[in-house]
């Protein structure tokens, strides 16, 4: 064993453990453990860290897979699961007081209802926090915005007038959406709460209003002439998302988009 | 079934394996798995080839990561990465390779995880995080000395003084 030429790096070393080293190194590696007892002993750590690794969890892959990862329910078209279930998924939300209801589903099958929520409240989440660029059309532009949504989304978009609830326009966002583009609104407490309404093409003519809720935030859908519509808001304040959802709900039923 | 549902469901043990020990709650773990699947699946259309494997790996890593940013909008706790050699008093901390787990950061903890558990490749965990090799490396350098540092703490006899 001769003395390597040029000194081993650290990367070297996590390499050399991870057997991504290139073979012509090996050797070099090898010598200079030995010849460095502090380096010989981080990489018998490294390894023993790797062995209580695979000791605590490797176990996991041995367990019977739970029915509701099962590829084939998961991958069962919704239309068909909301013929057969909706009155199962609405017990089921009910029983769970719409607590968790993403953290532990009780219907295996993914809804339409649930990607839809899910994408908005992911939205929601993404966007409130943006202190300086929220949306990309402000509210000035209130008229500009609606018409270039609705060319978008594809139905008309009237951002609702939500100031009886003490909510002000900060603007809008074109969205990717689970089935086409989404056209996504953002209204201002003033406390600074925001609230965001995230609509779509829905792929239920009709839903009643629903309730959902996911770490800090609530979110009601619901699903109208065609158009999917999600409010999510703070989720201290169910009954403020109700009363939002309702001005929102009441407006679009009169301006029919 | 189609290969790309076989391909899918032939991970479904490995990426339970690796949410399991990424998130450290079963249930949290598997609901990881169900969303990663549903996306995946979802996504089928949009799948023209390519490394399956680390496809789902990515989606559940970026999946975990927007659930730990939902749950850090509270004021964040004192990152533990950079813990001194003495955090004082806890010696608790860092009993097993879990709670090591538990005091890396997100990036650094998927780095080790993809690597010592899953087996991935360098080239296949920076895919995956989307950044350049040299930064997982050094991702992996910083987890592993940091969780060296954790179990060592509960043997202080062998703490190497330096």
């Amino acid at each position: 064993m001769t003395k390597p030429n040029i000194p081993v790096t650290e990367d070297e070393l996590h390499a050399y453990v991870d057997g991504e080293l290139p073979a012509e190194r090996r050797a070099d590696v090898e010598a200079w453990l030995a010849a460095h007892p502090d380096d010989a002993d981080r990489v018998g750590a490294w390894r023993a860290m790797a062995d209580a690794l695979h000791a605590r969890y490797g176990g996991v892959t041995d367990e019977p897979v739970p029915a509701r990862l099962n590829v084939d329910r998961l991958a069962r078209p919704p239309r068909r699961w909301l013929h057969g279930a909706i009155a199962a998924s609405l017990l089921a939300f009910a029983a769970g007081g719409g607590a968790g209801w993403f953290a532990h589903g009780a219907t295996a099958a993914p809804s339409s209802f649930r990607s839809f929520t899910a994408d908005a409240i992911e939205a929601h989440r993404l966007y409130v926090v943006e202190v300086r660029h929220p949306v990309e059309v402000a509210a000035s532009e209130r008229t500009h915005m609606q018409q270039w949504l609705s060319k978008r989304v594809g139905y008309s978009v009237k951002a609702p007038e939500l100031d009886g609830t003490g909510l002000k326009l900060v603007g809008g966002r074109l969205l990717p959406g689970p089935r086409a583009p989404a056209a996504f609104l953002m209204y201002e407490g003033p406390s600074g709460e925001r609230y965001t309404l995230y609509t779509s093409r829905a792929s239920t003519p009709a839903a009643q209003m629903r309730y959902a809720t996911q770490a800090d935030d609530g979110a009601l859908y619901w699903a109208d002439r065609g158009i999917g519509y999600v409010l999510t808001g703070p989720d201290g304040n169910k009954a403020r998302l109700e009363q939002v959802a309702r001005a929102v709900y009441d407006q679009t039923e009169k301006t029919g988009g | 079934m189609s290969a790309f549902r076989e391909g899918i469901e032939a991970m479904i043990p490995a990426l339970r394996r690796y949410a399991r020990a990424l998130a450290r709650d079963a249930d949290i773990a598997d609901d990881l798995v169900q969303d990663t699947l549903v996306r995946a699946l979802r996504s089928e259309r949009l799948f023209v080839g390519g490394d399956l494997r680390s496809w789902l790996y990515t989606i559940l890593t970026n999946l975990n990561r927007n659930r730990r940013r939902a749950l850090a909008r509270r004021p964040p706790l004192t990152p533990l990465t950079d813990t001194a050699t003495e955090a004082g008093g806890t010696e608790a901390e860092g009993r097993d390779i879990a709670r090591a787990l538990a005091t890396l950061g997100e990036d650094q903890r998927a780095v080790l995880l993809l690597v010592s558990l899953e087996g991935l490749s360098y080239r296949e965990v920076a895919d995956v995080q989307g950044v350049p090799i040299g930064t997982v490396m050094s991702r992996l350098a910083r987890a592993r000395a940091h969780v060296k540092d954790a179990l060592d703490g509960k043997r202080p006899a062998l703490r190497r003084v330096k």
